[in-house]
């Protein structure tokens, strides 16, 4: 098949541009299967423990669809295997991977690469 | 290989596509698009605004069309046909060729020829670019006008008020929808899309579209104006024929390609079909129609028996703005003797006609306003002349509650058809049912396609699968989610049985996956009506609500509620609430409930306020939970000169006994003190009226969207075999239902409806009720106040911070003081304020 001038698709940041790994917390101040809001510079990023699967996301707080400070006190959960986020207020969802808004038309949201270390949970920025 | 050509990748011409495929693999298939993306569901546009995005539009996934071999090129504008040497050329410079080439160009909007039709703020209602413009345009709008007052007219108007925008629709003729419904029908009609807050105005021919670059508002030619901010035109549409026409095929004086009842234009290698072509001087701007068209032409095609175009029954069903609308056979009884059988209800907004033959043994066809269940049922009898029943009026007098709905869907014939846009009749479900183990809605869709198209036929086919499922020996399934294969009332008996205590532990051994924001609160509910633990244990399972103990209000603060039983109050507790809201600034508000709601909190204030409270004798008031939340009372017999029995100790009595108990949905009660009525007990899940002989008990009424009064369940017992009976009636609902179902909703599920639920709870026909009684028992043992187990443990309190890594406060929550206390600032820019 050939879809011409099909709709552009958005990527998720590249690794590769990451400058500061920012130490956010220990793994064991947040909780199991659920997220916590980290405070960075004036960012506030929401940081999810997938334990069930031993996997760590991060994405904005802001939920885009009536900009609220949010994302972190929502529920996870995944769909058709994919890690994903359900805002509080009106259970907008969006994918953790791409952070694309999967059951709306809201704009998707940033993703922040997170990795574990010495019990430590650091979250990744370019600036 | 022959080469087939399509140009148009909409509805229609997507669904050609798929019928020559599925038929045959001797066509090389290419199809032109002229929009951004492939084919979209077109008649449910404006869920566009009501949450759907363009993706969830789409018919099918791109990658089908590589799957199926086809070729389809999207954004190229087919511009021309040279018929002669059978190649079409596009506005980008492209040539294809073809062997066979079908016209799919469907239909654009109608814009009449206004004055000032070009100004900015002027729109049309056909295509998702047209709705996001609309949708952008919006921000910066507070009222909306429509022209066109029909079908298409009214779903703009939907579009408009789902944006929150104040909505005036314009209609020329005397009449809402006048191609659809006779005066009285839409009298209805209009009453009720006046109550959604939405202007109509008749009668009104616009003459001139005012404003200095951007509009301003119209005038009419009555000289009469209106002040608006925004416009769009949904006034009908018209065959897109350009192409055709600047190839020289045959169009018709009024617009369409003219086709044959093969569907072939003026040239035999070219065919139309869809919302473009005209046959026998008739236009159809309906799906239905079009895809038979599709299947017209598919079968020369393949050769295959062949049939003809015969014109379409253009009965239609509709939710507009909420309201069911349909019309169906001859809806204005233009057959000579027919007889209108009539019934208008003003009150309950329901308008029912039916036209009956002269000889009173047919349907003719009839109009349907306010509650259409009937529609599928009647469109057959008219499609397959059932003979009517003794009495043909009861068809619209009688109760339609009364199950012999379902029992006219089992005098179908066979061939009765039930989706109208992929031609399936009833013996082709039954057929998938009992033949191919067919046991789902889904699964139904996905083999014969029935309710894709316009979704009208779902309740009819859902209906069909039940009865067939039933006749089997089966029953339908009912799911929670993909997490899930069991329906809620399963759960129940499954974590009860197996003494399963966590969410993680149902998971393991009766899910799949990680659960999501539907099964976690569900199986949340599930756990705290079985085992009653404290929920903040497992708290990343609640909804927020739960998960801070709390009601998450608009800015992200929350709103604290204790409990007021009965909504008696010391006037030193009264000034504790006013002092403890004064100390941490907090806005104040009686509630609906009988008690005082405190906004404004933030989060990491909760446990501090929430000690305050307890200090000073007050308990959670589960605002924040499914659960109980009030039993309202009347001032009753103790001060009331009126009152009979003592109303406020009752309901006191009656919420401590339940307060806490966690439930499919939130539960409301009240006691009146005498039939006056005082406290509105007819309005709660269980309302309680004193009489002179001791208590009515009431059930399943509730409030919110869809008010029902409660039903009558005993009358004049004392005051413990109420107690008893209340006990029984929760613990059923609680057992059964399915999730966030209030009791109102429980209830008109039910088989049997109210006369089964007093078999089982006050004649104990199951021999369930001392079960029923002891669990109840057991969950008012375990009550405890989860406030208090918070403020008691500084672990607890940890879960209520905003920063995980800081105690600083969410510096965006921000305030505006409006009469004399705060209100958060407005979190949309659509809204209204009234200051």
């Amino acid at each position: 098949m050939e879809i011409v001038n099909q709709l552009k698709t958005h990527t998720a940041g590249d690794l590769a541009e990451i400058k500061i790994w920012f130490r956010a917390a220990r793994i064991s101040d947040f909780p199991e299967n659920g997220g916590a809001c980290v405070k960075y510079k004036d960012l506030q990023i929401a940081v999810f423990n997938f334990s069930r699967r031993s996997e760590w996301y991060a994405c904005q707080n802001l939920c885009p669809h009536k900009m609220q400070m949010v994302l972190s006190r929502g529920m996870i959960g995944s769909m058709e295997g994919d890690p994903k986020i359900a805002c509080p207020f009106h259970k907008k969802t969006f994918s953790l991977v791409n952070g694309q808004c999967l059951n709306g038309e809201e704009e998707k949201i940033s993703i922040f690469p997170v990795k574990v270390e010495d019990g430590f949970i650091y979250i990744g920025f370019t600036q | 290989m022959r080469r087939v050509l399509i140009v148009g990748n909409g509805m229609v011409g997507l669904k050609f596509c798929e019928k020559l495929i599925a038929r045959s693999n001797k066509f090389e298939i290419i199809a032109y698009g002229e929009e951004p993306r492939p084919a979209y569901d077109r008649v449910h546009l404006s869920n566009f605004f009501s949450g759907s995005s363009a993706q969830n539009l789409l018919l099918t996934t791109p990658s089908w069309y590589e799957e199926n071999g086809i070729r389809l090129f999207t954004g190229e504008l087919v511009t021309k046909i040279d018929r002669s040497k059978k190649v079409i050329h596009t506005h980008s410079g492209k040539e294809d060729h073809y062997d066979i080439l079908v016209l799919a160009t469907g239909s654009s909007a109608f814009v009449p020829k206004i004055e000032g039709v070009e100004r900015n703020g002027v729109f049309v209602y056909r295509t998702i670019e047209d709705l996001v413009q609309i949708r952008d345009y919006a921000h910066n709008a507070k009222t909306a006008t429509v022209i066109g007052g029909g079908l298409l007219g009214l779903e703009a108007a939907k579009a408009m008020i789902d944006l929150r925008l104040d909505t005036h629709v314009i209609e020329f003729a005397n009449r809402l929808m006048p191609r659809q419904l006779d005066s009285d029908g839409s009298a209805i009609l209009e009453n009720k899309i006046n109550a959604l807050g939405i202007h109509v105005h008749t009668n009104k021919t616009t003459s001139h579209i005012n404003g200095n670059g951007k509009l301003e508002g119209l005038t009419f030619a009555d000289d009469t104006s209106l002040a608006t901010d925004m416009l769009v035109i949904s006034a009908g549409i018209r065959p897109r024929d350009e192409l055709a026409k600047n190839s020289g095929i045959a169009v018709h004086e009024r617009g369409g390609i003219i086709v044959d009842d093969l569907m072939k234009t003026s040239d035999e290698n070219i065919f139309a079909i869809g919302e473009a072509i005209c046959h026998n001087g008739l236009t159809y701007g309906l799906v239905a129609p079009g895809y038979e068209m599709a299947e017209v032409v598919v079968r020369q095609l393949v050769d295959d028996h062949i049939r003809s175009f015969k014109g379409f029954d253009m009965s239609t069903k509709l939710k507009l703005l909420g309201v069911d609308v349909a019309s169906f056979g001859d809806a204005f009884g233009e057959i000579p003797g027919s007889v209108p059988i009539v019934l208008k209800d003003n009150r309950n907004g329901i308008y029912k006609r039916i036209n009956i033959s002269s000889d009173g043994k047919y349907l003719l066809g009839g109009i349907l306003v306010g509650d259409a269940t009937q529609y599928n049922l009647f469109h057959q009898m008219v499609a397959t002349k059932m003979p009517l029943p003794a009495q043909p009026e009861s068809l619209i007098f009688g109760n339609p509650n009364k199950s012999d709905d379902t029992g006219g869907i089992k005098n179908l014939p066979d061939s009765a058809q039930i989706c109208s846009c992929e031609n399936i009749s009833k013996g082709e479900l039954v057929f998938q049912i009992t033949q191919n183990g067919v046991s789902s809605i889904n699964e139904i869709k996905k083999c014969t396609k029935a309710g894709t198209g316009c979704g009208g036929c779902t309740p009819m086919v859902s209906d069909i699968l039940k009865i067939t499922l039933e006749s089997l020996g089966h029953k339908l399934k009912k799911t929670l989610c993909e997490h899930f294969d069991y329906s809620r009332q399963e759960l129940y008996d499954i974590i009860k049985v197996k003494e399963l205590k966590t969410f993680d532990l149902v998971l393991d051994s009766h899910g799949k996956g990680d659960g999501c924001e539907v099964c976690k609160p569900a199986i949340a509910s599930l756990l705290a009506c079985i085992w009653n633990e404290p929920i903040v244990h497992q708290s990343t399972i609640q909804d927020t609500n739960d998960r801070y103990l709390a009601n998450i209000q608009k800015g992200g603060s929350y709103s604290v509620v204790p409990r007021i039983a009965g909504g008696e109050i010391t006037p030193d507790k009264l000034m504790a609430i006013g002092r403890i809201a004064q100390k941490y600034n907090l806005y104040t508000k009686i509630t609906g409930g009988q008690r005082i709601d405190m906004f404004g909190a933030r989060v990491e204030q909760l446990p501090e306020i929430w000690a305050e409270l307890i200090d000073q004798g007050f308990e959670s008031g589960h605002a924040y939970g499914k659960a109980l939340r009030t039993v309202k009372s009347c001032v009753g017999s103790t001060w009331c000169r009126f009152g009979i029995q003592d109303s406020v100790a009752y309901a006191i009595f009656i919420e401590n006994r339940y307060k806490g108990l966690r439930a499919p949905h939130k539960i409301k009660g009240a006691v009146s003190g005498c039939i006056r009525e005082c406290a509105e007990a007819q309005s709660k899940d269980f309302g309680i009226i004193a009489t002179e002989k001791g208590w009515n008990l009431y059930v399943c009424g509730n409030g919110g969207a869809r008010p029902q009064h409660a039903k009558l369940l005993v009358n004049d017992i004392d005051i413990d075999t109420c107690t008893k009976l209340i006990d029984r009636f929760l613990m059923f609902y609680i057992r059964t239902a399915d999730p966030l179902t209030r009791t109102a909703t429980w209830l008109n599920k039910m088989e049997g409806g109210l006369e089964y639920l007093r078999e089982v709870i006050v004649d104990d026909s199951l021999g369930i009720c001392s079960q029923l009684e002891a669990e109840m028992k057991g969950l008012i043992e375990s009550y405890h106040c989860e406030w208090k187990k918070v403020v008691d443990d500084p672990e607890l309190q940890k879960q209520f911070r905003h920063f995980i890594n800081s105690d600083d406060s969410d510096h965006t929550l921000s305030f505006v003081e409006v009469r004399q206390q705060k209100l958060p600032a407005n979190w949309g820019h659509n809204e209204h304020k009234i200051s």
